[in-house]
């Protein structure tokens, strides 16, 4: 049994760095009190420790769960690193001690609590990113299209393969105003860029007539007589309607369009690889 | 007539076919615009609480025919538009790009023949498909009466097909829908079913030929127009996913829009709830090996309103009841209340390392509230008595148990009930 301590592990956020830290609790035979994102707010109780990140160690991390629990093992633990569970860190690393000592069986364990909390956060997170990739809606600006979401789990990675098989002839952006970062999509290229506080320009008047004609498709294809708005906001949640279209009411917006094409241009620039 | 007006319209003229899913065909982008997947994608839900996938919409509403249920009837006083084939492919992609929908559903009126409707039709789809190399995903109508060479141009550039059976008896048809046969609605199902099984084994055969319509068929009929019993239609719904091997079958509740003698009157509330049911026991026969006997029959020809079929199936079979979650196969725990698809497959996989209470079900997504009536876990029960009247009360929600005692002590008839919970289920309550 691993010594319970009081110390928190600190890493630098990305996955390698938690897979990291479960290298370290693995050869420091300790279970730390917590596990938190250099970035992240500090727990003061704790003493904090810095973990480094060293690719040798993520890299045997990685290889173990594979081999020694099973490649979905790790698949699962790729994923609910991406979700907005709390203390999801923590968790990951008990499901994956569990794991280790229980072999690929850990994955049918699906009523231990250690692995119900794992399998409840990814199902929350493909219902959101499922959610995401019907309700987000894109904006033209002179021929680059720009997306704004602010969903609870960390979609952005996740959601480039989808948006890029659908739209890789079109230049966008996707702006992640709750996490602060952007998908840019080039010239058949991705890229995730840290951006915040980014304000949306205005849309020209092209774009205006666009959306005027999907909130008009949208508010008659409704059948009257059948109204039902609890079973709406149930396919539905309220927090994506601000993002959307169809529930924006745009007619003392001002026009002020080179300019908006203009900036979103720019994000786009910032998504070119450097030369 | 500007854009927004035609759109206007034609949406207008489409929203009572219900289907307006994009599920069926996967396909990755090809350096176009467009992709599909299986599962379709909703991108909106409107105020009446249905999914919003594809841009529903008319060709055109002019129609030759004169159907007493529809609003584009000849005789109808509605205003006439129709997209010509371009303008409905621009604004196909426009929409698509934006991420708004998941593809087109195009259907249309019969203007002047069906011929010439299904040439416009093509029309829009070859544009799109093309020479705008659209990938996404397209349903079409098939239109009765049609050349066959040209539901099978059809049928190779979009990913559904579907033929409105409209009504659900011969019958019916001859009073509402003198325009539409039997036959003129089966002929062309059938033809689709032809080309679609003989694209599956030509795909097979030989690489990069043609798919026909490769998510397939569906159709949809007309609910509480005509006086056909759930039993009826229940049938002709498992018949015709035998027969023609559909994906799915639509129900759509009729709502009185115009007056006529055949008709019911204006202002009579649709039978949504009817329509609940319908679809409630059309998922058993699809996904839990149901069929339509089981759930009705001579004695019981329609669905009681206060119980979902599942229940009461269940109600009716308490001696097979309760079964042991932690032996039962899969089958049995498919027909228990509160067991789905996901439920039963997850308790089949976690029963293999632990045995199950009923914490655990709860956190496999079980509805214990309702399955702790039927089951045993260790060969405990849950559910205080498995009697009839003691289950049922547990089932029932709080408005509906009321009713359920009201009804019993003989204050209301069952006529009442189903009249206030299609009301309930008119606002929303249920």
């Amino acid at each position: 049994m691993p010594r319970r301590t009081d110390v928190i592990y600190r890493y630098d956020g990305s996955f390698e760095g938690l897979l990291c830290c479960v290298y370290r609790s693995y050869y420091e035979r300790e279970l730390p009190a917590g596990i938190e994102s250099a970035g992240a707010e500090q727990m003061q109780l704790y003493a904090a420790i810095d973990v480094e990140t060293d690719i040798a160690h993520s890299a045997r991390v990685a290889r173990a769960i594979r081999e020694k629990i099973s490649p979905q093992a790790y698949g699962l633990v790729r994923r609910a690193y991406f979700t907005c569970l709390e203390e999801r860190e923590m968790h990951i690393l008990r499901f994956l001690r569990l794991g280790f000592a229980k072999g690929g069986a850990v994955m049918q364990m699906t009523a231990d609590a250690r692995v119900n909390i794992i399998y409840r956060a990814v199902r929350n997170l493909a219902l959101e990113k499922d959610h995401m990739s019907g309700f987000l809606r894109f904006s033209d600006y002179g021929g680059i299209l720009f997306a704004q979401i602010e969903p609870k789990n960390d979609l952005l990675p996740l959601m480039a393969a989808h948006l890029r098989s659908r739209f890789g002839g079109e230049k966008y952006v996707v702006y992640d105003r709750a996490h602060g970062r952007a998908l840019v999509h080039g010239d058949g290229t991705d890229a995730l860029i840290e951006l915040d506080g980014f304000e949306p320009p205005p849309a020209d008047g092209a774009e205006r007539h666009i959306r005027g004609l999907w909130r008009r498709f949208y508010d008659t294809v409704a059948v009257e007589g059948r109204e039902n708005p609890r079973c709406r906001m149930s396919h539905m949640p309220k927090r994506f309607w601000k993002n959307m279209t169809e529930f924006q009411n745009e007619k003392d917006s001002p026009e002020r369009t080179a300019l908006a094409s203009d900036t979103v241009l720019q994000l786009l620039q910032l998504g070119e690889p450097k030369l | 007539m500007d854009l927004m007006e035609k759109l206007t319209v034609l949406t207008d003229a489409a929203k009572y076919d219900v289907a307006c899913t994009s599920s069926g065909v996967d396909r990755g982008g090809g350096g176009g615009l467009g992709s599909a997947s299986r599962m379709g994608i909703c991108h909106s839900f409107a105020a009446d609480g249905r999914c919003i996938s594809l841009l529903k919409v008319l060709q055109s509403n002019a129609c030759a025919f004169d159907c007493a249920y529809c609003v584009n009837r000849r005789s109808s006083d509605v205003r006439r538009a129709s997209f010509t084939p371009r303008e409905l492919a621009d604004l196909t992609i426009e929409f698509y790009r934006r991420n708004y929908i998941e593809g087109l559903f195009l259907s249309s009126a019969v203007v002047r023949d069906a011929d010439y409707t299904c040439e416009q039709m093509l029309e829009t789809l070859h544009i799109l498909r093309t020479e705008y190399g659209f990938r996404g995903y397209i349903h079409a109508k098939a239109i009765p009466g049609a050349d066959r060479r040209l539901l099978a141009r059809i049928g190779l550039l979009a990913d559904r097909m579907s033929v409105n059976i409209e009504l659900p008896s011969q019958e019916s048809l001859r009073l509402l829908a003198p325009d539409k046969s039997r036959e003129s609605i089966l002929t062309p199902m059938g033809f689709v079913k032809d080309k679609i099984q003989e694209s599956c084994t030509d795909v097979v055969r030989y690489r990069g030929a043609p798919a026909f319509a490769p998510a397939g068929q569906s159709t949809q009929m007309i609910i509480g127009a005509t006086g056909e019993s759930d039993l009826q239609i229940l049938k002709l719904t498992a018949a015709l996913y035998k027969k023609y091997n559909l994906k799915r079958v639509f129900f759509s509740a009729y709502i009185p829009m115009v007056s006529g003698s055949n008709l019911p009157a204006p202002g009579t509330p649709p039978p949504l709830l009817r329509e609940h049911r319908l679809y409630q026991a059309d998922w058993l026969l699809r996904f839990y090996r149901f069929e339509a006997s089981e759930l009705l029959d001579e004695r019981q020809p329609f669905f009681d309103p206060l119980l979902d079929p599942k229940c009461s199936w269940a109600l009716r079979h308490l001696e097979s009841f309760p079964v042991e979650v932690n032996r039962a196969d899969y089958e049995t725990l498919l027909r228990v209340p509160g067991i789905g698809v996901r439920g039963a497959r997850r308790i089949v996989a976690a029963r293999k390392s632990c045995r199950l209470d009923l914490d655990s079900l709860k956190k496999l997504g079980v509805t214990v509230k309702r399955a702790r009536y039927f089951i045993l876990c260790s060969g405990k029960y849950y559910g205080g008595n498995l009697v009839h009247d003691a289950i049922l009360e547990g089932l029932l929600s709080g408005n509906a148990l009321k009713k359920y005692r009201e009804e019993r002590s003989g204050q209301m008839t069952i006529d009442d009930i189903m009249r206030e919970e299609k009301q309930a289920c008119l606002v929303g309550q249920m």
